[in-house]
């Protein structure tokens, strides 16, 4: 989860959350290196005495500086589309879980089997325990099994608010009236924390999301005991 | 004329829906609605024969698997006043 002053990101728990970690540091890496020399060919043309007024044209340097920029926004481009097609994918789910945003806070529903749903309030600040965090915890969690590919979908009961979990590579958007889908995946078990991420209202910020990823076993017998 | 308040989980194995190639995006509220559709016309087309409903259970439970609690209910509601919009 995130730490106080933290600049990067959170820990990657899926595996679509890898290959985003990956495509960043790739990203960025270009980025520092066209920044070095544009910083080098600025300080470069401050620094020196020499000035060149009468050249009209100049076609190997124009060609470079054509098609290399090309080839650096393919070199972007082609990894960003692959990622963006990989989580639209959705390979055998094991479990559809539902959760609908409502002003302010999730509801979430368990319909593959018998009707298991609740709903998601953020614990007030006052009422903390010690070591809980602020504005993060909820009183009802969404537990789901680990190492499961899980259909989450994802909608509104009333205005746009949006589903997200860093940790996991998911933001989705809740829409009134439409469903969307997204694929859950953790690789290990333990919390992840996420905030609604639209702009939805008063209590926008107070409507937090939790999830708790345990084994199979362990979200059997949690199931079992709420219905 | 259909029996909307008897809907009672069927028993059985059963595994969450599977992907459905008509809908192969991340929009996935006709793949729900279109379920429900087919779930009514399952049953009222069986029943006039007189046939089991039992071939219909899948479309139940995928739609029950997909859809939203509330809007399964507001849909329920509409087809007992007579006023919902699909075509059963």
């Amino acid at each position: 989860m995130a730490y106080p002053y933290q600049l990067g990101f959170q820990d990657a728990t899926s595996p679509v959350m890898e290959e985003l970690l990956h495509f960043h540091d790739h990203t960025l890496m270009i980025v520092f290196l066209i920044s070095t020399l544009v910083l080098y060919l600025i300080s470069l043309m401050l620094s020196t005495k020499l000035t060149h007024t009468n050249t009209m044209d100049a076609q190997e340097i124009e060609t470079i500086w054509t098609v290399l920029p090309a080839i650096i926004l393919i070199m972007i481009a082609l990894p960003s589309l692959r990622i963006l097609y990989m989580m639209d994918e959705m390979n055998n789910p094991l479990l559809t879980v539902k959760t609908m945003g409502h002003q302010w806070y999730w509801s979430y529903e368990y319909t593959d089997y018998e009707e298991l749903n609740f709903d998601s309030y953020m614990i007030p600040t006052t009422e903390l325990k010690p070591g809980e965090l602020r504005l993060l915890e909820v009183d009802n969690r969404l537990i789901l099994p680990m190492e499961t590919p899980i259909r989450m979908l994802i909608s509104s009961e009333d205005v746009l608010h949006s589903w997200a979990v860093p940790s996991l590579g998911l933001k989705t958007d809740a829409i009134p009236g439409r469903l969307n889908q997204t694929t859950l995946m953790s690789l290990r078990p333990g919390l992840f924390y996420g905030q609604c991420s639209e702009i939805c209202g008063s209590n926008h910020s107070f409507m937090p999301i939790v999830l708790e990823m345990v084994p199979l076993k362990s979200f059997e017998s949690w199931s079992s005991s709420m219905l | 004329m259909l029996n909307v308040e008897n809907q009672k989980p069927p028993k059985g194995k059963w595994t969450t829906p599977p992907f459905d190639p008509r809908f192969p995006n991340q929009n996935q509220t006709r793949n729900c609605y279109q379920n429900f559709l087919d779930y009514h016309r399952c049953m009222k087309a069986m029943n006039r024969r007189g046939k089991s409903t039992q071939p219909c259970e899948y479309y139940f439970r995928v739609y029950r698997s997909l859809c939203p609690i509330s809007w399964v209910q507001r849909w329920n509601q509409q087809i007992q006043d007579g006023t919902f919009a699909g075509k059963i």
